[in-house]
């Protein structure tokens, strides 16, 4: 779609530069793509569960709902190995700060999908002991509302997750 | 290298100063305390235990809970006496029929009423299969955690099965807030019976399969026996209850000693044995799961010769909705919408006041314990007279059975203190709540 | 035994005792607690070998305001039955039962931490399901449910405890 260029305006960048830009846009585009599947093809999830939506999460690495399809049944135990953190279950007030802790320790890039209504926003309750949600701690990426979410659910965040993961671009 | 090299580094070693004793000259030992948890593989849910090794023997073991501490108990505080059955069903998450059984039976109690026959056999039925359900994840999760990989993907798979059966009857897979006060929120499908069966079919085979891989495994028996052990006399003393109580000995079993919801008349057994170690608890819980298994086709048998409602049919208790599991969830029946929506204003107020105030339960205090998968699954309710709970204690299992958790452990090394903990199968849900 | 005639041995040697809804409830001053429960354990026609639970509640504005609860089971003769204290004049101290029945350790701590009772004797009374920085007792009547409101698209809607809702 032709752009047309108002007189008198500089958009900051001159006709070089913009070329320059193109030609390096074609590099880094590909390379920023391989990187991108890459990142997404073998995302290792941290073992976060905490309490019923735990359960889900292991029914949905176990063999009816295989998160093997997309390189994720490595569960790691060490933050420091893993990449995405699913906060599976309702945070209590005692837990937060291992919570945090357990995310520090991760090494960049790493992602978080809360899982099920208690890690989204603090579920059903509403009291004193649990956290009203685990963003108020760390950066949360996807949210997966449920109840426990079924194992499709997860799945659903896990791929609008790597969806984002591939075409995020990682040299910036 | 070779061994005389080997003992010279030693000696250079012993040489360092700050390994010896200034006082005797001997070689320092200490003990060293280290934490696992609360984010740990091993260990069933968010347990932390500090743990004082000598090398690789464990000499104290201190359990540190509450990391999944929910104030479920102060919550159903503030709501109605059927919106309590949503919380208390979450507390111990693997066993929610437990939960919602016990919690129910104590309401009755104090209302004074009981649920009709159809929904008393229901209600053993599902719970009788939470029971496989729960020893399944036991056998998986305990699997998973002493390096038998494949039993965590058969576990999961078997326990598939019976969620799918769940999911029919209930709509949930979790959680399900099915068993209600006065009977249960609905009837069997249709095909309900049929997967029912085929279930019935299924898992016996898969259970002799289990039996054939651990059972003489010498793995498997190596790591679990002997391995914990309680005696008789310390689990009566420290209040454990369940498989791990049966272990050591003592023949104990709700369902037989003070039985509800029709539990006399049916035919199981209870499995009891001597050692007390972890791979009694195994076996155990291996021979409950065809008990339960045995119990549910009783149950399905004689539901088929039982009609009737499943909801009692008090109008101040019995929950108005006539609820279905259509094509996109659970839903109202639309026979019942039509009769509230056009036809009685009188059953749309009566349906208005229950769902929203719910039944006002007579004041008075009641204790109702049924047999969780871990042991005595009490609830303490005390009513004040109105539509929502006094107090709602939680007597939950596994906090009890955690308490014998260093007795069992403390000796042994640190790998058994894993398969100990597999054997006490705490859910940390109901030990937190 | 049912819980007639139960209720009626137990009154043998504690006399305020009340059986309703098939359950047995004795209720004794604190200072005969510890009796109580050593004859309950050691009568051999009682037996209540095991003790299930220790809770309390708390009943604002009433005295006694607390009442701590304790579930007894005999294993052997299969029967219940609950022993309750209250805790008058706002002293909220009780006996620890821990050197009868080694079960009662958490469920005594459990019962500090949501409560405050002071358990005398109890070897390591320290909050167990809180964080050990926690200030109060929640479970208290007096102590709210301390929830967040919850947000929607251009409104907020109070915590439970204050919706004024029947």
């Amino acid at each position: 779609m032709p752009v047309e260029r108002l007189e008198g305006v500089r958009t900051g960048r001159t006709p070089e530069e913009i070329e320059e830009e193109i030609q390096r846009g074609v590099l880094t585009t590909t390379l920023d793509r391989a990187v991108g599947w890459a990142r997404k093809q073998s995302m290792w999830p941290a073992t976060f569960g905490l309490a019923c939506c735990a359960i889900e999460m292991i029914s949905t690495g176990a063999g009816q709902y295989d998160l093997a399809r997309w390189g994720m049944e490595l569960f790691r135990a060490s933050p420091r190995q893993a990449d995405l953190l699913i906060v599976s279950g309702r945070v209590s007030q005692k837990m937060a700060p291992a919570l945090r802790r357990v995310y520090d320790q991760m090494p960049d890039p790493k992602w978080v999908i809360s899982m099920g209504v208690c890690a989204s926003a603090g579920g059903m309750f509403t009291n004193y002991a649990v956290v009203q949600g685990v963003d108020t701690i760390v950066p949360v990426d996807v949210y997966v509302p449920g109840c426990p979410p079924k194992p499709e659910m997860l799945m659903y965040g896990i791929l609008k997750l790597q969806e984002r993961v591939r075409t995020t671009e990682p040299f910036k | 290298m070779a061994a005389p090299e080997m003992a010279a580094a030693r000696d250079d070693l012993a040489e360092v100063p700050e390994f010896r004793d200034p006082a005797t000259g001997e070689l320092r030992q200490e003990t060293m305390i280290i934490n696992m948890g609360p984010q740990h593989p091993s260990t069933h849910g968010v347990l932390r235990l500090v743990v004082e090794l000598d090398g690789e023997t464990v000499i104290r073991c201190s359990p540190v809970i509450g990391y999944l501490h929910t104030g479920i108990e102060k919550n159903c505080e503030y709501r109605t006496w059927t919106q309590g059955i949503t919380y208390v069903t979450r507390a111990d998450y693997l066993s929610p029929f437990f939960n919602e059984l016990a919690y129910c039976l104590g309401v009755e109690r104090l209302l004074g009423i009981e649920a009709p026959e159809r929904a008393r056999l229901i209600r053993v039925l599902v719970c009788e299969l939470n029971r496989v359900a729960s020893h399944l994840v036991w056998l998986a999760t305990g699997g998973l955690e002493l390096g038998a990989v494949s039993m965590a993907l058969y576990g999961f798979r078997e326990r598939e099965i019976i969620l799918d059966v769940f999911e029919a009857i209930t709509g949930l897979r979790m959680n399900h807030a099915y068993i209600r006060i006065g009977g249960v929120l609905m009837d069997l499908p249709d095909e309900g019976p049929r997967k029912i069966r085929d279930l019935l079919r299924v898992i016996p085979r898969r259970i002799d399969e289990y039996e054939t891989i651990l059972d003489e495994n010498p793995i498997w028996r190596e790591r679990n026996e002997g391995i914990g052990v309680l005696s008789a006399e310390q689990a009566l003393a420290f209040g454990v209850t369940g498989p791990l109580l049966r272990a050591s000995g003592v023949a104990a079993d709700l369902r037989k000693d003070m039985p509800y919801c029709g539990y006399e008349t049916f035919e199981f057994d209870v499995p009891v044995r001597t050692e007390g170690d972890a791979y009694a608890r195994y076996l155990i819980r291996i021979a409950e799961m065809r008990e339960s298994l045995r119990i549910a086709e009783q149950a399905i048998d004689r539901l088929d010769g039982t009609p009737g409602p499943v909801m009692v049919d008090d109008p101040k208790v019995g929950w108005p909705p006539k609820l279905s599991v259509g094509p996109d969830g659970i839903g109202n029946d639309p026979a019942y919408l039509r009769h509230i929506m056009e036809e009685s204003m009188e059953a749309l107020i009566h349906h208005f006041k229950m769902v929203t105030q719910g039944a006002q339960v007579p004041a008075g205090e009641v204790f109702s314990a049924v047999e969780s998968p871990r042991g005595e699954l009490g609830y303490l309710l005390v009513s004040d007279g109105g539509n929502r709970p006094y107090r709602v204690k939680i007597r939950d299992p596994s906090f009890v059975n955690l308490q014998a958790l260093p007795t069992a452990v403390e000796g042994y090394l640190i790998a058994d203190l894993i398969a100990a903990i597999a054997s006490f199968d705490p859910v940390m849900g109901g030990v937190d709540r | 035994m049912n819980a007639d005639e139960l209720a009626a041995r137990i009154r043998e040697h504690a006399p305020d005792v009340l059986a309703a809804r098939g359950e047995v409830t004795a209720i004794v001053e604190r200072h005969d607690l510890i009796d109580t429960l050593e004859w309950l354990h050691d009568q051999p026609d009682l037996a209540f070998d095991l003790l299930s639970s220790i809770t309390a509640t708390h009943w604002p504005g009433a005295d006694p305001a607390f009442w701590v609860d304790y579930e007894l089971r005999s294993m052997s003769l299969r029967h219940r039955a609950r022993v309750k204290v209250g805790l008058r004049g706002g002293d909220e101290r009780t006996p620890s039962v821990v050197g009868l029945y080694p079960t009662a350790n958490w469920h005594e701590r459990e019962t500090f931490d949501f409560y405050g009772i002071v358990f005398e004797g109890h070897p390591d009374l320290t909050r167990i399901l809180l964080p050990d920085d926690w200030d109060g007792h929640p479970l208290r009547k007096d102590e709210p449910l301390g929830g967040v409101p919850t947000w929607f698209r251009g409104a907020t809607m109070p915590p439970i405890d204050e919706r004024g809702m029947a």
